[in-house]
């Protein structure tokens, strides 16, 4: 136990709210507070939930050439994101895999992006060595980051902000800044749960006072990692270096929506990301996806978790799980993972290897519980 | 009538030669919200340490192990129906199984409540 945790700018905030910290991503994080973890995640699909995920990279990129220069890494239209726009991207590799999943911002004068914590170090040395040269890379270690969600969210929010109509004239995957507790604050209309909800970006010196106006409004619970988990996974939502990674590319992720036509075969800005070659020949020729990432419902009320190995009717292993574990709201185990092609299809019947007996498992259609979003 | 307790968190509350099984509030608030319980057949012969019951909480799977040797006369159906009764009440309606214990000595061997408390405090 040698290794040293990092601590977010709400440690003391989560210790004096009696958090169970554990370490996630070199940092010390609230995994649940005194509510648990049930609760927390029924609360936020209820009411409003205030999630710290400061340990999650902000990096800016400044310059008129950053947007160009970011397409060069992901297979997403960033010159098509307006300003007050958000949208989801991924880093891939050579080989069509994928090295992260983040989020971009267009502030209107420079792209605000959100990455994950675990990949935060290597994504930033790829940012800098591959687009270096063409924008300036800021990253704001001095920011911190938290996200409001759930139907109370924005009531919640307008509660805290100056001008209320300023949180309200947002909807999902737009963002701008708004003054919060007398602190300016990048706001968007995006999170991790499903939910309506929003991630706030915050000066680290200021989160605390922020996080407690928040924490004052009627019906908002601090909420910990594991429901955090439990959240996205109903949502059908990927976790990196489960549900994604470095040998999975976005066709077989099921992530094709993210990648818009611009960038796809016959574009106009078609190609010209890492793996183009591998990811746009999926796309053109859907036969040669050998697997694809599906939801799975089993018959029963145990959790299948992650590892648990996935076969055919006639036992041979076609696919494994990514996540799994209990859905609050569905009130059953929610599971997410690869199969074969041939058996993707919803309604198709397998078997989960689940402690040496093989469990009958459906696959289903993704969310497992309806998205919240305020779309209009 | 005697309680004993494991290393692994389980208690063991004698009557006679019936031993009533279960987690202790320690275990129960390190497991988190309980949200499925798999109980083992009744007349299943266990052996000490043996993994009797599964349990799944939001946060992981674990065993429910059998203190000691004995053959599962009773299963609390009640548990399975309502996981969260483990824990709300470890040490009463959340209780497991019940094993007809075969030695009686090795119930002794287990710790009292007060090496318990010393080992989780």
């Amino acid at each position: 136990m040698s290794e040293t945790l990092a601590k977010t700018p709400l440690f003391d905030l989560h210790v004096s709210l009696g958090a169970r910290m554990v370490p996630f991503a070199g940092y010390d994080m609230p995994v649940q507070y005194p509510l648990g973890v049930l609760k927390e995640h029924l609360h936020t699909r209820a009411h409003a939930g205030l999630f710290d995920v400061s340990h999650m990279g902000q990096v800016e990129l400044h310059g008129p050439d950053a947007a160009a220069a970011l397409e060069t890494l992901v297979p997403v239209d960033v010159i098509g994101i307006a300003p007050g726009k958000q949208r989801y991207a991924l880093f891939t590799n050579e080989a069509g895999g994928i090295l992260d999943d983040l989020m971009i911002f267009n502030t209107g004068d420079y792209l605000h992006l959100v990455v994950n914590a675990a990949c935060k170090a290597q994504d930033i040395a790829h940012l800098k060595s591959k687009i270096g040269d063409r924008c300036e890379i800021r990253v704001r270690d001095d920011l911190a980051l938290i996200a409001l969600q759930g139907p109370g969210a924005e009531s919640a929010l307008m509660g805290v902000a100056r001008l209320a109509s300023r949180v309200t004239d947002l909807t999902f995957m737009q963002g701008a800044f708004i003054e919060l507790a007398q602190v300016d604050c990048l706001v968007t209309r995006s999170g991790y749960t499903g939910e309506d909800g929003f991630e706030i970006s915050v000066p680290a010196a200021d989160c605390e006072a922020v996080a407690k106006a928040i924490l004052a409004q009627p019906d908002v619970q601090p909420i910990g990692l594991g429901a955090r988990d439990s959240l996205r996974l109903e949502a059908g939502l990927c976790l990196y270096g489960h549900d994604l990674d470095t040998t999975t590319t976005p066709i077989e992720a099921t992530l094709n929506w993210a990648m818009q036509k611009v960038r796809r075969s016959g574009g106009e800005r078609a190609g010209g990301f890492p793996g183009a070659s591998v990811i746009l020949g999926q796309l053109d020729n859907p036969a040669t996806v050998t697997r694809k990432r599906v939801g799975l419902k089993p018959e029963g009320r145990a959790p299948i978790r992650e590892g648990v190995e996935l076969y055919d009717a006639t036992g041979n292993k076609i696919g494994v799980v990514t996540s799994g574990g209990f859905g609050p709201t569905v009130n059953g185990p929610v599971i997410m993972g690869y199969v074969a092609t041939a058996h993707a299809a919803p309604g198709t019947r397998i078997n989960a290897m689940l402690r040496g007996t093989p469990t009958p498992v459906t696959v289903v259609g993704m969310p497992f519980a309806p998205h919240g979003y305020k779309r209009v | 009538m005697t309680t004993r307790y494991t290393e692994d968190h389980e208690y063991i509350k004698m009557d006679g030669d019936i031993g009533t099984v279960g987690i202790t509030a320690f275990a129960q608030d390190k497991l988190g919200d309980l949200v499925y319980v798999e109980q083992p057949k009744v007349g299943r012969s266990l052996a000490a340490k043996e993994d009797a019951a599964i349990i799944e909480s939001v946060k992981a799977a674990a065993e429910v192990k059998a203190p000691v040797a004995g053959e599962v006369v009773e299963v609390n159906e009640a548990i399975v129906a309502d996981p969260s009764l483990v824990n709300t009440d470890p040490e009463g309606a959340g209780w497991f199984f019940k094993i007809k214990v075969t030695d009686a000595t090795a119930v002794a061997a287990l710790h009292d409540e007060t090496a318990y408390k010393a080992m989780i405090a």
